[in-house]
């Protein structure tokens, strides 16, 4: 990997060895390198788990909070300061299980900022029990028959929410998934970017041989069609990666904010507005 | 009950009960704004039911020559708009109350009332005027009547309020309230109770309830970032900050649920907006995990808690003052906080500047509590009579050799945002170094939880003391905190007791330093507070070593009266009583 400001030099990484997380992390730092980006432009937004951790390994402004709710965290930075570039991270437990809700709402909320989850179909920092994108059968010490519930469908679902940039990669291909990165970031609006990542220590079904079979790279798609977006969505192993769709860039969160309409400055240069104030209670007063 | 001497020149106290959708908040905030442009104070006070349509919800305005701010049960005028009145009213209808109603509607049924009924055709001339549901109006010009208050001032209410609308609402309103108001002269002869009032310009203009004040208050201290999920009775901020969004350049966003509300407000903080969140007991249940958040990643956000009866549930539309240990001790692990409990308007406006005040300088979570009969109660005052505090120092540009969570001995640690400086800023939820990263090493673990915990001290040098209300010495002393304190205030003048003074908390956490002391002075302590197991009085024992000798609890649902506070008070006093 080549040495990038976004390095944090000396830092000890609790990843397994192997763990396909160092290769979507060296993505990132070279997607935002490639986008002229600097720590002092960016803040990596996270919440809990193994994947969640990313932003204590890299050098740029970093919110760590709590389980699941790293998309409520990432939209208030991206709101209060829309010229931070805020990126949320995570793993799909802490995205599509413990923060399910958030992430449905924070599609459709649409604010200006990138998503990218480590899917590795598993549980790893609380060491290997299913995950709501574990498939149908897979065994854990909790689910000893196997898991029965359908798996949730990240892109599907975000898709019909209307989500506007939705893609999946694969962190074995880190050109490609940089590649996607540095899109999702250009993308001004809610972008998905759902990468299946391998789990060495607790999945020994997704393996990194597992997801080179069953996946392929998109190649002439039009990421305009949504119907065949949809379609590719919803498709069965091999599964596409790729940009599955780009829709036209609506009013993002931030840019529909009434505190916005009238003055650009971002919230912590404001003061107190004690003008507007005595006339409101003025309106009190007649 | 102890009948409330009602000195009838100077202070009558009016209630309007009706089923929800008939007006009856057009007509209250019509009635308010004659009584105040006429020169007199108005207290005004609401209870209704959870439902949208049907029930029966009631109003009480209490309208003197000068300055009320408590909820009695003494009703001289009833006006019943619908029938089916609530238990709850009835049981405070007197001999000496006037009821007005129409037999049309409410049939025969306060026909055994202890109150004198005066029948008034309030649907027939509603329909004279252009239509039944004008019979508001028709009840609020009876009412202007009696109290001899100029009609004309009525007129020009409906204009103003119902200037987007067709010109014949506001001329069939007028045209109603005006055939009321004769019916309420002829009552007393053409001499209405407040006949000789005249505007007087030092009775304060300004209409403001509970949820405004709060709502002003945050906006007074550049609160810039408001999140919620809408629950009974917080949810006015909400809207109070939706309606001013761009006034108050502040980001408003109705959540998916109250983890989020929460978990933006401290996002907002970590880039450096000053955030506030409105929630009740149950959606602060919820919040739990993002305060302790707050607390860990030393987030500066206000939380503004309007309490209902719970547990669970409860009653929506009621109120109660027991969520107190909640916002106590909500949160997993330790952290500090600071708690606020106004008990009148212009405090309600202060505290919650106090709170941002406090939140920023400390950089950790503080709550603003509130409960449904103070958000909903609201009289009039001077604008000049909200004090505004220094406003927050502005964000410093951070250093390259920045690190957020520094050592210092205040405990506080020089605060910087995100894009402002040439610092790296970094926030965890779990126990982490200067610079914010995940590192476990236990001297840093507790040289970080000491860090945290020292800022405690400045929040107890700097808390609001406890006010003292009445003789320096005494021998009883009556604590309460928040809401109930302008009820017990009064209460205890009406008793007119020598020795026994009152207590009022408005901040309940950290205590100030001299409550020990004040607690101590006294031969009996008595607490009086909305909850069943007196948690204020448990707070006091455990940091003082004072118990106090009886309490007086209510956890009906609703709020205790100045007459029901003067009873118990009384018993409790005496020594006979308290339910502790
Ligand atoms: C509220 C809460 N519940 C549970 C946990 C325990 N926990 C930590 S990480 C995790 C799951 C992580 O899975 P995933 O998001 O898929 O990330 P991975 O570790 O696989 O990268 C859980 C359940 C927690 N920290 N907080
Ligand atoms: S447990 Fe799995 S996800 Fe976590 S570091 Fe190890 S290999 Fe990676």
């Amino acid at each position: 990997m080549q040495a990038t400001q976004f390095d944090l030099p000396g830092v000890d990484i609790s990843w397994c060895p192997g763990c396909g997380d160092f290769k979507i992390l060296d993505s990132i730092k070279l997607a935002l390198t490639e986008l002229a980006l600097t720590p002092l432009d960016v803040v990596v937004v996270s919440g809990i788990g193994q994947a969640a951790k990313t932003p204590h390994y890299m050098r740029s402004h970093f919110f760590n909070g709590l389980h699941g709710r790293a998309l409520s965290n990432a939209t208030a930075i991206k709101a209060a300061n829309p010229s931070l570039e805020v990126i949320a991270v995570g793993g799909d437990g802490d995205m599509y299980g413990e923060g399910g809700n958030h992430f449905l709402h924070t599609v459709r909320r649409n604010p200006g900022i990138t998503n990218l989850v480590f899917n590795n179909m598993v549980y790893g920092l609380t060491k290997g029990q299913a995950s709501p994108t574990s498939q149908v059968g897979f065994r854990t010490p909790v689910q000893v028959d196997g898991v029965h519930s359908q798996p949730f469908n990240p892109l599907a679902t975000a898709l019909v929410l209307g989500a506007g940039f939705v893609a999946r990669a694969n962190a074995g291909d880190v050109e490609e998934t940089k590649d996607i990165i540095k899109q999702a970031i250009n993308y001004r609006g809610y972008a998905l970017v759902d990468i299946f990542q391998p789990c060495v220590s607790f999945n020994k079904v997704n393996t990194y041989a597992w997801f080179k079979e069953n996946t392929y790279w998109l190649e002439g798609h039009d990421e305009k069609d949504f119907e065949r977006a949809l379609a590719l969505s919803v498709s069965d192993a091999p599964y596409p990666l790729g940009v599955l769709y780009r829709g036209t860039e609506r009013t993002t969160f931030e840019g529909s904010l009434a505190a916005y309409r009238l003055d650009d400055t971002p919230l912590f240069r404001r003061g107190a507005r004690r003008e507007a104030l005595k006339e409101i209670i003025g309106y009190m007063s007649v | 009950m102890l009948a409330y001497p009602f000195p009838r020149e100077s202070e009558v106290s009016c209630v309007l009960s009706g089923a929800a959708g008939l007006g009856i908040q057009t007509v209250e905030d019509m009635l308010a704004r004659v009584v105040v442009d006429s020169g007199l104070c108005v207290f005004g006070s609401r209870e209704y039911m959870s439902r949208v349509r049907g029930g029966n919800n009631s109003t009480e305005l209490r309208i003197a020559r000068s300055r009320v701010d408590a909820l009695v049960d003494r009703m001289d005028i009833l006006v019943a708009m619908s029938r089916n009145v609530r238990v709850n009213i009835l049981e405070r209808i007197a001999p000496s109350t006037v009821i007005i109603g129409d037999r049309a509607e409410l049939g025969t049924e306060l026909d055994d009332a202890g109150g004198v009924f005066v029948q008034a055709p309030l649907a027939e001339l509603a329909a004279e005027a252009g239509g039944r549901i004008y019979s508001n109006s028709v009840a609020a010009g009876i009412l202007l009547g009696i109290l001899g208050l100029d009609p004309a001032r009525a007129g020009e209410f409906f204009v103003k309020r119902f200037a987007g609308k067709k010109p014949d609402v506001a001329e069939r309103n007028t045209r109603a309230c005006n055939a009321g108001y004769e019916i309420g002269r002829e009552l007393v002869d053409g001499k209405g109770l407040f006949g000789k009032a005249s505007p007087d310009e030092s009775v304060g203009r300004a209409l403001v309830n509970g949820s405004d004040a709060v709502s002003l208050g945050a906006m007074a201290a550049g609160c810039n970032f408001v999140t919620a999920y809408p629950m009974s009775p917080a949810t006015g901020v909400l809207s109070f900050f939706s309606q001013n969004a761009e006034r108050a350049g502040a980001v408003v966003e109705q959540t998916e649920d109250e983890l989020s509300a929460i978990n933006m407000a401290v996002g907002a903080a970590y880039a450096g907006a000053k955030p506030m969140v409105t929630t009740s007991g149950g959606g602060f249940a919820l919040m739990s995990e993002g305060i302790s958040l707050a607390g860990v990643v030393e987030a500066p956000v206000v939380v503004h808690l309007s309490q209902r009866p719970g547990p669970a549930t409860g009653m929506a539309t009621r109120t109660e003052q027991a969520d107190l240990e909640l916002a106590l001790y909500s949160g997993h692990g330790e952290f500090p906080r600071a708690i606020y409990a106004p008990g009148s308007i212009e405090s309600a406006f202060l505290l919650t500047q106090e709170a941002f005040r406090v939140a920023h300088k400390y950089q950790t979570p503080a709550i603003v509590m509130t409960d449904q009969y103070f958000v909903n109660s609201f009289y009039n005052l001077n604008p000049n009579d909200l004090a505004m505090l220094d406003e927050l120092p502005p964000v410093r540009e951070t250093g390259a050799d920045y690190r957020r969570y520094e050592d210092d001995p205040s405990g506080c640690s020089p605060f910087g945002v995100p894009g402002f400086g040439e610092g790296i800023v970094g926030a965890d939820s779990h126990e982490h170094d200067e610079v914010g990263h995940v590192y476990e090493d236990f001297k840093l673990r507790k040289r970080m939880q000491d860090k945290r915990m020292r800022k405690l001290r400045g929040m107890s040098d700097e808390a609001v003391a406890p006010r003292l209300y009445g003789p320096e010495d005494y021998d009883a002393l009556v604590v309460c905190w928040g809401s109930v304190i302008p009820i017990f205030r009064e209460a205890l003048s009406l008793l007119g007791l020598e020795r026994t003074a009152l207590l009022a908390f408005e901040q309940v956490w950290p205590l100030h330093s001299s409550t020990g002391g004040l607690l101590e002075r006294a031969k009996r302590v008595i607490t009086a507070e909305g909850n069943s197991t007196g948690q204020f009085a448990r707070l006091l024992r455990s940091h003082t070593g004072v118990k106090a000798s009886g309490s007086i609890l209510k956890y009906s649902g609703l709020q205790f009266s100045v007459e029901e506070a003067a009873q118990r008070l009384s018993e409790g006093i005496a020594g006979k009583g308290g339910d502790s």
